[in-house]
């Protein structure tokens, strides 16, 4: 426990010393909440607000962007510079250590998502959530769900200077396609059932049916599912690859 | 006592063997060196005895433990600088140490540590703005502040200039002063006659010598250069008193002299690239 504690606040002093995770993981997504609430406004088609749903749409990027290619990226420069071998040497237990990078990762998106609806609020008008728990327990399950495939994708990245291009490919078009950023209505089929099979539209889906609808988080079993799958695949696949030494030798 | 006991170590990749059945021991206290060219098996070996690696076949015990069975009482106690490790750059050289510290049921004192490896003066700089020699300090204050009783140093000089190597070096001989038993690999001769107390010269994965260094160069032939009509004449000889009694005696006898005589025992360099040739696979 108390290995737990010192290297959960180890993890939250490297995190918000370094300025490039701090704006890229933290901030992006809140910039590009003010700059797209900012662009749009009125009613979707359903009938809903559209600052209510890019609030829904950028609490799930956030999710993606932290817990996928944050954390993605962080191991892959960990490994690479031989930071994770080193952590071999010394007595902290493997476990420990990934319970609280974890963590970090966790608390770093638990407090994007608070001055997201706050700003929702403040500035665009958007409803504070009614289901509080419910939500919780959604952009929980989402990050866990990100966090898996984010160890996946270190595991199949390479290098270094590679791993910021390559999770970035993936999450800004996912983001995207997913109805992130905006409406997806006039995407051409191809992409539409594109973002059909990817996880975070259906994340979309759990948190905007708690958010939008007041339904809990067990509303929608079919996207929770596929979201959870997701998880679990990139968990696989992270527990089968993953390696704590650099990959070029 | 023994602080490290390696008996018939053996290591494959894909069927090519990197550690080909060797043996040696390392006494508590005692500061000694694997010597070898890239790809000799050094690294492979530190490893397995760091518990990075498991071994193919052969005994080892490091500390009374199986380094093969990864035990966090056995990383209690041993300290490990590796070839490369990048640190958080924007940590401060104190906040490495309290970092790495936490990690150990009894750390040394941070401070004295940061002094120890004569960082005292940039405790409070960032990472980042250290030069590549204070780098290196504190990939060695990391590994210190544990306070193991064991220290693994993997090629702690590559890539040194000079200046820079000599202050290693100091940070080594003051391990020992430390009481510390400490293993380093090299392949520079002048820093293994320079540290260690004994040496293993490895080749192609088996120990070809090993030894004190001074022991390593007296069991080398001496050798003796003259000139003779222009050409130079090298005579080897385990014997050189009676070598040069005979030469100087025939010239004497002859009535010449033995232009450019040198009379040398080879260095610990002649000694290791003779290692090296002789049969090289």
């Amino acid at each position: 426990m108390r290995l737990l504690a010192h290297q959960f606040r180890t993890e939250q002093l490297v995190f918000w010393r370094s300025r490039e995770a701090a704006v890229f993981i933290f901030i992006f997504p809140i910039m590009l909440f003010l700059l797209l609430g900012s662009v749009y406004d009125g009613r979707t088609d359903e009938g809903w607000e559209l600052s209510d749903t890019l609030l829904v749409g950028l609490i799930g990027y956030g999710a993606a962007n932290t817990a996928f290619a944050g954390l993605a990226i962080t191991l892959v420069i960990r490994r690479e510079g031989g930071h994770l071998k080193r952590l071999r040497g010394t007595p902290l237990p493997a476990p420990i250590y990934g319970l609280a990078v974890l963590g970090s990762i966790l608390a770093v998106f638990f407090l994007q998502t608070l001055v997201l609806i706050a700003m929702g609020k403040v500035l665009f008008g958007a409803h504070v959530p009614e289901r509080p728990f419910s939500l919780l327990v959604a952009v929980v399950v989402g990050a866990l769900s990100f966090a898996g495939m984010g160890v996946a994708a270190a595991a199949l990245i390479r290098s270094a200077e590679g791993a910021s291009a390559v999770v970035n490919v993936i999450v800004l078009p996912m983001a995207f396609l997913s109805g992130s950023f905006g409406p997806t209505r006039d995407l051409p089929q191809a992409l539409d059932t594109l973002g059909d099979v990817l996880p975070l539209k259906h994340l979309l889906d759990v948190i905007g049916g708690i958010y939008l609808e007041n339904e809990s988080v067990v509303a929608d079993p079919a996207s929770l599912s596929v979201v959870v799958a997701w998880g679990l695949a990139g968990m696989v696949v992270a527990i089968r690859r993953f390696g704590w030494e650099p990959r070029e030798r | 006592m023994t602080a490290i006991s390696v008996r018939g170590l053996r290591k494959s990749y894909d069927g090519v063997e990197a550690v080909r059945g060797i043996s040696f021991d390392v006494a508590l206290g005692e500061v000694f060196g694997l010597l070898g060219p890239n790809g000799a098996g050094k690294t492979t070996t530190v490893e397995i005895l760091e518990g990075y690696r498991k071994r193919d076949g052969g005994e080892v015990e490091v500390l009374g433990f199986d380094p093969g069975r990864v035990e966090t009482a056995f990383r209690e106690r041993i300290g490990i600088v590796l070839q490369s490790a990048e640190s958080w750059p924007n940590l401060t050289v104190r906040e490495m140490h309290r970092v790495f510290a936490g990690y150990y049921a009894r750390p040394r004192d941070i401070d004295e540590v940061v002094e120890l490896v004569g960082l005292h003066e940039k405790r409070a700089a960032r990472v980042k703005t250290l030069s590549g020699g204070q780098k290196r300090r504190l990939d060695l204050g990391i590994a210190l502040v544990g306070d193991p009783e064991l220290v693994f140093l993997d090629e702690p000089t590559t890539g040194f200039d000079p200046a820079a190597r000599r202050n290693a070096w100091e940070l080594v001989r003051s391990l020992r002063g430390l009481g510390k038993t400490v293993l380093l690999t090299t392949h520079y001769l002048d820093e293994a006659q320079q540290l260690a107390d004994r040496v293993a010269v490895l080749r192609a994965g088996e120990i070809v010598s090993m030894g004190r260094p001074a022991e390593l160069i007296g069991a080398g032939e001496v050798e003796i250069r003259y000139r003779r009509d222009g050409e130079t004449v090298v005579v080897r000889t385990p014997e050189p008193t009676r070598a040069l009694h005979d030469l100087t005696a025939a010239a004497l006898a002859e009535g010449r002299e033995l232009e450019g005589l040198e009379v040398r025992r080879p260095s610990l360099e002649d000694v290791y690239l003779e290692l090296m040739d002789e049969d090289a696979p």
